[in-house]
């Protein structure tokens, strides 16, 4: 046990924690934010039947990511949330609407369109707040005396509301795709078209990021392009390329569930260039995981559950979405 | 004038808090209701039962559904407002956080789907597992919260450690089972059970002032009643038992929850209404019994109580508020143990069904609970006050480096989006609530169904539509 690094451990539990909420949340938010484009009616209701059962559980990785960083590495927890104050308070306030909406809608049907605004505007807030708060935390935050010492809106620059936007697209791609996979009929084909433009948009919007990342500062710089690390740092681009065209393929053949796994790939490739910028920083370039970590007895009380717990967690999760498989109809009441 | 930010902290983590705990408050009662529920009609059959489990199951997922979010406020409210506090406390209070996650919020969120959407999905055993692990879920949640925030009443088993944070000493049994937690969390398990047995008592007192012969509210007020009677008496004990642990650990809270700001060497009074004031020291328009304050607190009428003047001005609480909330919720606590007793008088003339004068006091108290918890969650932390926790760590050196323009439109964000939101939920919950329990109950509107492939064949006789 002794030359395990619990912090690594930790820094590792919760980025899976956090990739665990980007692609489960991710898909619900993004049918949120798809959500106008949907036909009132059977097409709207199934894509919310679709996620019913299990947009609660999906947003549980959220509190266990920020507990999780509170418990593991307070610190970090401390510097980032006042650091992206208005961005938080957002988020949580589109979590609430779009949270609330999905039984609300159902409970009254004179205000459903009101509802179904609450449930897209409101996604679409907490997805674009997630991708702001992603950018400031790679473009950096003023510390000093270990707290933020910044302003209330230095969060905001080009760079962020690229990420932001970015970040909405991304999750609409994973929602249109999960909408193939769970629907059928008229709700079914028009998802295949919006996976088709959201792939190109998403491929555009990583593009993007990833290009200006390393103008960010010479550190990300050195990171990706300086030899020997460029041969493995080349493999992310590469591998996303060849993904890419495996979606559109899989899209063309008309298959069902490939496209979703794919996306959720690509998602998997951003993370890792996103780890193989931070790393292992949590606040780049002032705080890293060691410096933020809290002591060795947190941690180790913590990891003991969490080795035995997260996989029952996982089980019973999975069991979850076998329960609710298959296509969902729109039969609302009876 | 400028506002302070750290009043707006203060007041925003108040107001979100207090918001998010009226849900829980009713959940973790329901959720135990919606269990002995369905206990009772797989193991009788009776189609009553069935019927109240669908009936309060619509219920419950708006309830839910909004404890859920505005929970998820809570766990960023401490690293957006109370940065310092989270970068020192951090190390203790966020791994029982993290269990609680773990525990709890997962097991809570991965059935509740099958709870709600799966009753024709899974076999009926399948299907009471799932309601049973919602119902553990919430139970555990309560234990992990109440173990943090008791740590921060009594903080123990900490050491402080070069960078100034609280980190465990050694064990954390100690931290985990400190002096308060078990009085509170048994304190707040049947708070919650009251709260519930109040309204869905308050609910079957409507219907039956409408049709006594409905079964399903003879039925739900019945059960109601007996949690009344029964848990109203154990709850005054329990907070007797907990002033009592209060006044060793905390002082300061109990003596401003009395109004005692002198000390009294034979005997305190017990102060019925007052004003108190803490730039005189004293209670004005004081209207007392003498000696039972030491009677109840120390079970014995002569025996001496400190006063707050024994302490240091700077560290009394507000002593207004701890001082009227606990009387808010001390009456509250004494009315519902007369509803109780009422019930029962009726119970044995045979009129728990007709007695129309009680089904009026039920509706009547029907969102005492809420009050009660409120208020009682109120003198807790104001009692606290001020301090973080208690005694180490200042509210004034707790907070993050804040903006007064930032906490300030925040704030006024929250109150308006709670307000709107869950106002529009508790009219939805209310109108649910209107309607009478009938047979053939439907489950929550939006199942979703397969539409094609093939049915488990479990669900064929999962719940048969209940009649009677
Ligand atoms: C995990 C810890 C924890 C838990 C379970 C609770 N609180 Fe608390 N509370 C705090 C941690 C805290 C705090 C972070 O420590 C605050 C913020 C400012 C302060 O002084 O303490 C606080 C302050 C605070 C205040 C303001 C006191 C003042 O500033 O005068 C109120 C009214 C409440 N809380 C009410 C509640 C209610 C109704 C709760 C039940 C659900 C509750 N608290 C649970
Ligand atoms: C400041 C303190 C608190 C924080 C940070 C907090 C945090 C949370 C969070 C994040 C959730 C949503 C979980 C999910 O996603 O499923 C939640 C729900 C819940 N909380 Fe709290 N909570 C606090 C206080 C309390 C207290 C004091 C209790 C009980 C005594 C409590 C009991 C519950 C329960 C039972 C739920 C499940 C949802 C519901 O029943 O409405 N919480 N809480
Ligand atoms: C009449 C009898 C009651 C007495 C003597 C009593 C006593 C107390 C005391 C002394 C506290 C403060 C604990 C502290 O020092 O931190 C408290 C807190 C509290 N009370 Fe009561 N209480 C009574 C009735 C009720 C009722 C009827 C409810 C709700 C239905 C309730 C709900 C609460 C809650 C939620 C708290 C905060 C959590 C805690 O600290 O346990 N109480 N009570």
């Amino acid at each position: 046990m002794a030359n395990i690094d619990l912090t690594v451990v930790w820094a590792g539990i919760i980025a899976f924690a956090v990739f665990a909420y980007v692609v489960m949340d991710g898909f619900d938010l993004g049918i949120g934010i798809l959500f106008p484009s949907f036909a009132v009616g059977d097409e709207r209701d199934q894509a919310m039947n679709s996620i019913a059962p299990v947009w609660d559980g999906n947003e549980t990785w959220l509190v266990m990511g920020g507990g999780g960083l509170l418990a593991a590495f307070p610190l970090a927890y401390a510097i980032i949330l006042p650091a992206t104050y208005p961005l938080m308070i957002a988020m949580l306030l589109g979590l609430v609407f779009r949270g609330v909406a999905f039984e609300f809608r159902w409970r009254d049907p004179r205000h459903r369109a009101f509802w179904d605004g609450a449930f897209s505007i409101g996604s679409l807030v907490a997805a674009v707040a997630q991708g702001i708060t992603l950018g400031a935390i790679l473009q950096g935050i003023h510390v000093k005396a270990d707290a933020y010492a910044g302003g209330w809106l230095d969060w905001l620059s080009p760079f962020t509301v690229l990420t932001g936007i970015s970040v909405a697209i991304g999750y609409a791609l994973l929602g249109a795709t999960w909408l193939l996979w769970k629907t059928e009929g008229e709700a079914h084909d028009h998802a295949r078209k919006l996976a088709f433009w959201l792939g190109i948009a998403t491929l555009v919007a990583l593009g993007l990021v990833s290009a200006a990342t390393p103008f960010l500062a010479y550190d990300y710089w050195r990171r990706w392009f300086a030899m020997p690390g460029v041969l493995l740092t080349a493999q992310v681009p590469l591998l996303v390329i060849i993904s890419a065209g495996a979606y559109f393929w899989s899209l063309r053949k008309g298959k069902q569930r490939m496209p979703f796994l794919i996306a959720l790939g690509l998602f998997l490739l951003g993370f890792i260039g996103l780890a193989i910028s931070m790393f292992p920083y949590v606040v780049p370039r002032s705080i890293t995981i060691w410096d933020a970590a809290a002591p060795p007895q947190s941690q180790l009380f913590m990891l003991v559950g969490a080795v035995v717990i997260i996989p029952c967690i996982l089980l019973y999760t999975g069991w979850a979405y076998w329960v609710f498989r298959g296509k969902v109809g729109s039969h609302g009441y009876h | 004038m400028m506002l302070d930010p750290v009043i707006l902290a203060r007041a925003q983590f108040a107001f979100t808090v207090s918001f998010h705990f009226i849900f829980p408050a009713f959940s973790i009662g329901l959720a135990s209701f919606l269990m002995v529920l369905e206990a009772a009609w797989l193991r009788t059959g009776k189609g009553v039962y069935a019927n109240l489990y669908r009936y309060w199951l619509k219920i419950f997922a708006v309830a839910f559904g909004m404890g859920v979010v505005s929970g998820l406020v809570m766990s960023y409210q401490f690293g957006t407002n109370w940065s310092v506090f989270s970068t020192k406390a951090g190390p203790i209070i966020g791994p029982l956080m993290a269990y609680e996650v773990l525990t709890a919020f997962f097991l809570e969120a991965g059935f509740l789907g099958v709870m709600l959407f799966g009753i024709s999905k899974v076999g009926r055993g399948l299907h009471f597992f799932a309601t049973c692990m919602v119902a553990l879920g919430t139970l555990i949640s309560a234990t992990w919260i109440i173990s943090v925030n008791s740590w921060m009443q009594t903080p123990v088993g900490y050491a402080i450690n070069a960078k100034g944070q609280f980190v465990p000493a050694g064990s954390w049994l100690p931290i985990i089972f400190n002096p308060s937690f078990p009085f509170r969390l048994v304190h707040t398990v049947i708070a919650a059970y009251l709260t519930t047995s109040l309204v869905v008592g308050g609910v079957g007192a409507w219907h039956l002032l409408r049709d006594r012969a409905n079964p399903g509210a003879r039925k739900m007020f019945s059960m109601a009643m007996w949690m009344a009677a029964l848990v109203a008496p154990i709850q005054i004990f329990a907070g007797d038992t907990q002033g009592l642990n209060t006044l060793e650990h905390q002082p300061t809270k109990v003596l401003a929850m009395e109004g005692d700001y002198h000390p009294s060497p034979d005997g305190a009074p017990l102060i019925l209404f007052g004003l108190p004031d803490n730039d005189e020291a004293r209670v004005r328009y004081e209207v007392s019994v003498p000696h039972l304050g030491s009677l109840i607190l120390k079970h014995d009428p002569h025996a001496a109580l400190p006063g707050l003047s024994d302490f240091p001005k700077d560290r009394w609480p507000p002593t207004p508020i701890v001082f009227w909330s606990f009387r808010i919720m001390v009456g509250l606590g004494l009315a519902v143990l007369g509803l109780g007793l009422w019930s029962l008088v009726a119970r044995t003339r045979k009129g728990l069904y007709t007695w129309r004068w009680l089904h009026r006091a039920a509706i009547l108290l029907s969102p005492a609970g809420f009050i009660a918890v409120i208020a009682g969650w109120v003198t807790t932390e104001v009692g606290r006050q001020p301090f973080t926790v208690y005694g180490l760590l200042r509210t004034a050196d707790s907070h993050s480096p804040l903006a007064a323009p930032a906490v300030a439109s925040s704030l006024l964000a929250f109150v308006l989006v709670y307000f709107f939101a869950f106002g529009a939920g508790t009219y939805y919950v209310l109108r649910l609530m209107a309607k009478p329990p009938e047979r053939g109950e439907t489950e929550p509107p939006n199942v979703p169904q397969r539409a094609a492939g093939i049915t488990p064949a479990s669900s064929v006789s999962a719940i048969p539509l209940a009649g009677e």
